[in-house]
């Protein structure tokens, strides 16, 4: 049972089955005098099919229009004009924003419509920064795949670019407007996927670019880094912010012993790259090819996800039995933690404080590997292969460290790999597969299917019905969870209780359900959360695909590879087992919460100094937060009144009042900072008092 | 407000009626943005402080009320207002006196003095403040006898000048919102609907759609929920009609959205009107704020308990924003940036809802009709552009200012005889200068001698590759390069380019650097194809009316100025002299009398040469400002100026 959510995966894919062509226009209407309305295309009648667009009906008649902006997840935007059809009796139209009416008559390659579409690329390769051979996008670009393809030959327009600075800022990402064809694809999958809108238009005219907020850099805004701009990106404005380099150096280092773990995701994923199906299981060849590389040992993420399982799910029912933190949401998504840190820091005590897979490889492989690989920790390098661009960003978080060093020093994405597959000249497909290195190489199926969305939560499942009720499982598979609609909810009977459960995927979906929470509205006893649509085989970090049926083939092959193991559920991996009784003890006890848990905190959006409101540059600075959380505790109407006594009392010239946004203690506010003071829970008195003081330090003799 | 009862408009207007009745003179001086830039309100206040000293009883306010005690009110000497703007922007400030029906023209507070003396006190005329039109002795006495006005059709603009606009009550004195009451408590919305249709009032904003049509395709969507738009965001250069309208007769534009209101079933409006018109804002703003005190805009609009309230609100000073679903974007405070059409606005507008936009010009004519009737309003200007059309004159004409003219005039009579001639670089009209008007501004084309005769409608300035547009209309002498003219339109899109499309966005930017090759001497016959095609492209390809009327003022130029843009490419030569990077000054030896007035004249030291000797020009140093031209008696300079 499902609910229709407003998720990515709602849209309908066309099916190539349905399209009919008939050659002949006088039997096209007899036959559908009965049948489907029908529209011309080329001569051709094709019938419609609900289809939404002129655009989607003439694909299905097999002609492959050329678009920048058209995506079929994102709503109609109608700007890169390449789409352009001539309808009969109405003249050029953008096929896209056009819909289908039954009796049109359209063509879609006339020489007027052909030239207008060259002129269109060359205006864009006019105003773009041409350093194909070294763009990190260089094998995938559509630009380049379209000015082949319309047959541009030379540019017949002189060159408009001018050089802007590259975005380097964040850890997951790289934003090069250099690049950028203004196609808004990444705004639209930022704000409409995601529902934060971390980047947007900014500028008119020649100055338009996408940019974040007041043109910061990706580090100092909202964004969560979940990449999805970049999936979507059709050049190399929006790509991934490579760390091959640094591996390559440790790899190269004969003091260093370089381990690696594998995402569950990134086995249906990387073949991809190399002319496998989208789909196709590839582990030993992976493994294979990490040794070639030069890795000591390979091992797999999912032994970590099967540990995740035991502390999530433990924590998970000992928060039913108490009644406490409910629901609980999942956070394994890094991409997710940061969105709730921003922007609901009231509700992070309902994230399951479980780290995710990735770091608690990291801190068992420094609390495990040293004496086993016989390499003290400094020398012993953890690097893990990822579906994610977040990833990236959060393995360098502060507290994800032992002994001030990293858990996990280096993330590589699907790409990344496959370009260093590439580098050193391996023949993929001609691999053979190689075993995972024991013990964190062994894993169950419950592991695997993390990758996929409702994964995490099937894997809970399968461990908590036999915690619960004590009894053996029948049949492995809860089926209700799997799917692919954006917001899905389940009712899961343990023992005598009946869980309710719900799995979004898109935050936008996630964003519905935590405002729910806020509200005290919400059913649910667990969310699972994945940023990105399809969860992580979805992730920016995967080979980018523009086969839409893609992320359901990732899924179908880690349900497939669940199958192919032995094992189904956590509490099966006697690997995992083994580490409890050498290493961590209980499940959830305190050696396991040491190394395996983690504390959320309220993040604030976007970096600012604030703003001078009486424009004095006085000794004593006063910032007065007026963040979503301070300015509904009253802030503003603090500030107002700060602002007035300050004026009053003819302190104008000594305090410099400002508004600043969030001091990142949303649940304490209203907060001001007097100079280096942040007082919490601020009233007027407290304010003035405080200021008086600081006053009394700063300014008398 | 709970309740109130329905405001009797004959009872508001007979009491101004009688209010003004009590005044012996009105002074009404024109406080349009133009008359205020050259000191309108200076004179305003030198009337009030000279009728004071002449013991002139003067009221700067009608209020019907003052007798309401006793009955027993007095004459008054003078009533001093403030009117939205008159026009004659060229002669400002403008000083009307009425009854005597004289206007005094270019007034400077020093003048007031005498007028108060002259007029005001000794019923006598200030002759030497009077028009007088140029190349003529005759002195005008006042808009009955001045050909600027004699010769124009001043239906929407008839308010403006002689109504104060920030009075609700002389508006509805002169007839206001009776029209509205008609509309609301006599007609049915299908019945306004076709009353518009009806008088083939087409939209005044530059498309040109029918407005009755507009209407009944909003009025039949379903839902509870529609609205209405005042497009004010006129952003064409050297266009302010609209700001005339909303600054001169708000109350027209307010009771043109009300009876929109009523004919597609709306109960909300907005007036979105440019950031850079702040009187507008302000006058508009007290108009809605007066309509609602009256009880005419609000929940129970004539006592029919239908619902009107009217948002005013500031555009976001982006020319883009005129476009309507841009607007609509702004409105709802997104980026303004076009959509594609379909949805239309009257399926899917403000807010998803079913919305009717109209220009400020269109809403001022809607009371008009609806009180004259459709088929008389229909008798006005031509069979396919029925009604008047108001145009900013502006460019190299004598009387330059704001002007209204049935549709089918001809471009000769604005120019001539309205606009009282073509003026030269010294401002002097002369016989000969005429070589072209710019109609409808950035997305507009150029008209030239050959279409003076031609009837301006719609159609027929389509026909020949122009528009009207929202009705900007430069006038350009011989002196005029039409390169320079397409360039600066071009400059103009390109800056104002949402930056969306492709085409629009890269290809206004690509047409100004070819344009720039052709004035700068790089171009071949080659340029001007792609210039050609490119054009073409954006103005088919484009997803807005911004993008797709962007090349109108290059193919418009490359149509009737062929000759003269080859000139630049073939010759390498600017025929007006205005592309500076095409001008090499040359002085002829066998003319040069070595006089050295040249080379004291130049300012950048290029001329050199010795007294009674031939000079010459260094072009390495020459600036190319043709000072050296102007200045010799020989003629013996070429190439420049």
């Amino acid at each position: 049972m499902a609910i229709r959510g407003l998720g990515p995966a709602d849209a309908k894919v066309p099916s190539r089955a349905l399209w009919v062509c008939i050659r002949n226009p006088q039997s096209a209407m007899e036959t559908t005098m009965t049948t489907k309305p029908t529209i011309t295309v080329d001569g051709r009648a094709v019938e419609l099919d609900g289809e939404r667009n002129l655009l989607e009906v003439i694909r299905k008649a097999g002609i492959e229009l050329p678009t920048f902006c058209y995506h079929s997840d994102l709503s109609v935007y109608g700007a890169c004009r390449l789409c352009l059809v001539d309808v009969e009796g109405r003249g050029l139209c953008g096929s896209c924003s056009t819909p289908a009416e039954p009796g049109m008559s359209i063509r879609t390659g006339t020489e007027e419509i052909r030239e207008i579409r060259k002129i269109t690329v060359e205006l864009l390769l006019a105003n773009h920064h041409q350093a194909c051979p070294t763009c990190p996008k260089t094998h995938n670009c559509q630009l380049q795949e379209l000015s082949r393809k319309l047959g541009v030959e030379e540019v017949r327009f002189r060159s408009t670019h001018q050089p802007v600075p590259v975005d380097k800022s964040c850890p997951s990402l790289v934003r090069d407007p250099n690049k950028c064809v203004l196609c808004g694809d990444c705004v639209r999958a930022c704000s409409e996927v995601q529902g934060i809108g971390a980047i947007d238009f900014a500028g008119r005219g020649a100055k338009c670019t996408v940019a974040p907020a007041f043109n910061k850099g990706l580090a100092d805004v909202e964004c969560v880094y979940c990449g999805q701009c970049a999936a979507v990106c059709p050049t190399g404005a929006l790509t991934i912010r490579s760390e091959v380099a640094e591996v390559w150096k440790a790899l190269d280092d004969r003091s260093k012993t370089v381990v690696v773990q594998i995402a569950p995701a990134v086995r249906v994923g990387l073949g991809e790259q190399f002319g496998l199906e989208p789909g196709a299981v590839a582990t030993g060849q992976i493994v294979a090819a990490l040794k070639r590389l030069g890795f000591a040992q390979v091992y797999d993420t999912c032994f970590a996800a099967d540990v995740t399982v035991l502390e999530e799910a433990t924590e998970f029912l000992h928060r039913k039995a108490a009644g406490e933190k409910l629901p609980q949401f999942t956070s394994c998504c890094p991409a997710w933690v940061k969105y709730a840190e921003q922007y609901y820091p009231d509700l992070v005590d309902h994230l399951s404080t479980c780290r995710s897979p990735q770091q608690m490889f990291g801190a068992l492989a420094r609390q495990m590997l040293p004496a086993r690989l016989k390499v003290e920790n400094k020398d012993l390098v953890v690097v893990s292969i990822m579906p994610c661009t977040a990833k990236k960003f959060e393995a360098g978080l502060a507290k994800f460290r032992t002994d001030g060093r990293r858990d996990v020093d280096f993330v590589l994405t699907t790409q990344e790999l496959a370009r260093m597959v590439e580098e050193r000249g391996l023949r993929f497909a001609d691999l053979q597969p190689e075993s995972l290195d024991l013990p964190m190489g062994f894993k169950t199926g419950a592991g695997v299917i993390f990758g996929v969305t409702g994964g995490v939560t099937e894997a809970v499942l399968r461990y908590a019905a036999e915690k619960a009720t004590g009894v053996q499982l029948q049949g492995v598979d809860f089926l209700d969870v799997r799917g692919e609609e954006g917001l899905r909810e389940a009712e899961v009977a343990l023992g005598d209780t009946t869980l309710k459960v719900a799995i979004v995927h898109g935050l936008r979906n996630a964003k519905k359900l935590a405002e729910q929470v806020r509200a005290g509205t919400c059913p649910y006893d667990l969310i699972e959360v994945m940023a990105c649509p399809g969860g992580c085989v979805g992730g920016a970090g995967q080979p980018s695909c523009r086969d839409r049926s893609a992320k359901a083939k990732r899924a179908r092959g880690l349900y497939e590879a669940d199958k192919m193991l032995q094992l189904h559920k956590s509490q099966e991996n006697h690997m995992v087992a083994a580490v409890y009784r050498d290493l961590l003890g209980e499940v959830g006890g305190e050696k396991a919460h040491h190394l395996l848990h983690t504390k959320y905190h309220a993040r604030r959006r976007i970096t600012d100094e604030g703003f001078s409101l009486l424009g004095s540059v006085g000794a004593v600075k006063m910032s007065v937060c007026v963040g979503t959380g301070c300015y509904l505790k009253g802030s503003q109407d603090l500030l107002h009144a700060l602002v007035r006594h300050v004026e009053s009392q003819q302190l104008r010239d000594l305090v410099d009042v400002r508004a600043t946004f969030c001091m990142e203690k949303c649940d304490r506010g209203p907060n001001v900072r007097i100079n280096d003071t942040v007082i919490e829970g601020c009233s007027f008195e407290q304010a003035c008092q405080a200021l008086q003081a600081e006053l009394g330090k700063t300014v008398a003799p | 407000m709970a309740t109130h009862t329905t405001v009797n408009l004959e009872q508001v207007a007979a009491e101004y009626r009688k209010a003004g009745e009590r005044l012996r003179r009105r002074v009404v001086i024109c406080a349009g943005t133009g008359c205020v830039a050259s000191g309108a309100l200076k004179v305003h206040e030198a009337f009030a402080r000279a009728a004071a000293e002449g013991c002139l009883e003067v009221q700067l306010e009608l209020r019907p009320h003052d007798d309401a005690g006793n009955g027993q009110a007095g004459p008054i000497d003078v009533g001093l207002s403030k009117s939205g703007c008159q026009g004659f922007c060229q002669m400002g400030p403008l000083v009307t006196v009425e009854p005597d029906g004289l206007l005094y023209v270019k007034v400077r507070p020093a003048d007031v003095e005498e007028i108060v003396r002259e007029t005001l006190m000794g019923n006598g005329v200030v002759e030497r403040l009077l028009y007088v039109e140029p190349g003529k002795a005759h002195r005008c006495r006042g808009t009955g006898d001045i050909p600027f006005y004699t010769r124009q059709s001043r239906l929407v603009l008839a308010g403006c000048g002689a109504l104060d606009p920030e009075s609700i009550g002389q508006y509805i004195a002169a007839g206001g919102y009776f029209a509205a009451r008609k509309a609301y408590t006599e007609l049915s919305a299908q019945a306004v609907c076709e009353e518009v249709l009806h008088s083939g009032l087409r939209g005044r904003g530059g498309g040109g759609f029918p407005t009755g049509r507009k209407w009944e395709l909003t009025r039949v969507q379903g839902g509870p929920k529609k609205y209405v738009i005042c497009n004010g965001d006129e952003g064409d250069p050297g266009a302010f009609m609209d700001r005339s309208v909303m600054e001169g007769n708000p109350h027209s534009v307010i009771e043109g959205m009300m009876i929109a209101a009523r004919a597609i079933g709306a109960d909300e409006g907005y007036a979105y009107i440019r950031m850079e018109y702040p009187l507008a804002v302000r006058r508009f703003r007290k108009a809605v704020a007066d309509a609602e005190a009256l009880g005419l805009l609000g929940e129970d609009v004539f006592g029919t308990g239908q619902r009107f309230r009217l948002h005013v609100m500031e555009g976001a000073g982006a020319f883009v924003c005129g476009e309507e679903t841009a607007l609509m974007a702004s409105i709802e405070g997104r980026r303004g940036m076009p959509m594609p059409k379909p949805p239309f606005p009257a399926q899917q507008g403000l807010w998803g809802k079913p919305t009717v936009i109209n220009n400020v010009e269109t809403l001022a004519t809607v009371p008009l009709i609806l009180a004259m009737g459709s088929a008389e309003y229909r008798a006005i200007g031509t069979a396919s552009s029925p009604g008047t059309k108001t145009f900013a004159l502006t460019g190299h004409v004598a009387n330059t200012g704001l002007i209204e003219v049935p549709f089918g005039t001809t471009l000769r009579e604005i120019v001539y005889n309205i606009g009282g001639g073509v003026t030269d670089a010294t401002g002097e009209v002369t016989g000969e200068g005429f070589k072209a008007v710019q109609i409808g501004g950035p997305s507009g084309g150029c008209l030239t001698a050959e279409h003076l005769d031609l009837p301006l409608d719609f159609d027929s300035l389509r026909s020949v590759g122009a528009m009207v547009g929202s009705g900007g209309l430069v006038v350009m002498n011989q002196q005029t390069c039409m390169v320079q003219i397409a360039k600066f339109f071009m400059q103009f899109t390109q800056n104002e380019s949402c930056g969306k499309c492709v085409l629009c966005r890269e290809g206004t930017k690509q047409m100004l650097a070819l344009l720039d090759d052709v004035a700068e001497g790089r171009a071949d016959l080659g340029t001007l194809e792609l210039l050609e095609k490119l054009a073409y492209a954006v103005q088919k390809g484009s997803l807005c009316g911004l993008g797709k009327t962007a090349p109108s003022p290059v193919l418009s130029t490359l149509r009737h100025f062929r000759a003269e843009i080859e000139a630049h490419v073939v010759q390498k030569r600017c025929p007006t002299g205005q592309c500076k990077a095409l001008v090499s000054p040359e002085i002829l030896a066998d003319k040069c009398k070595g006089c050295t007035l040249c080379a004291r004249k130049c300012p950048v030291g290029a001329i050199s040469g010795t007294v009674k000797q031939a000079h010459t020009i260094d072009v390495d140093k020459c600036v190319k400002c043709g000072v050296c031209a102007a200045a010799c008696k020989f003629d013996a300079i070429v190439g420049v100026g």
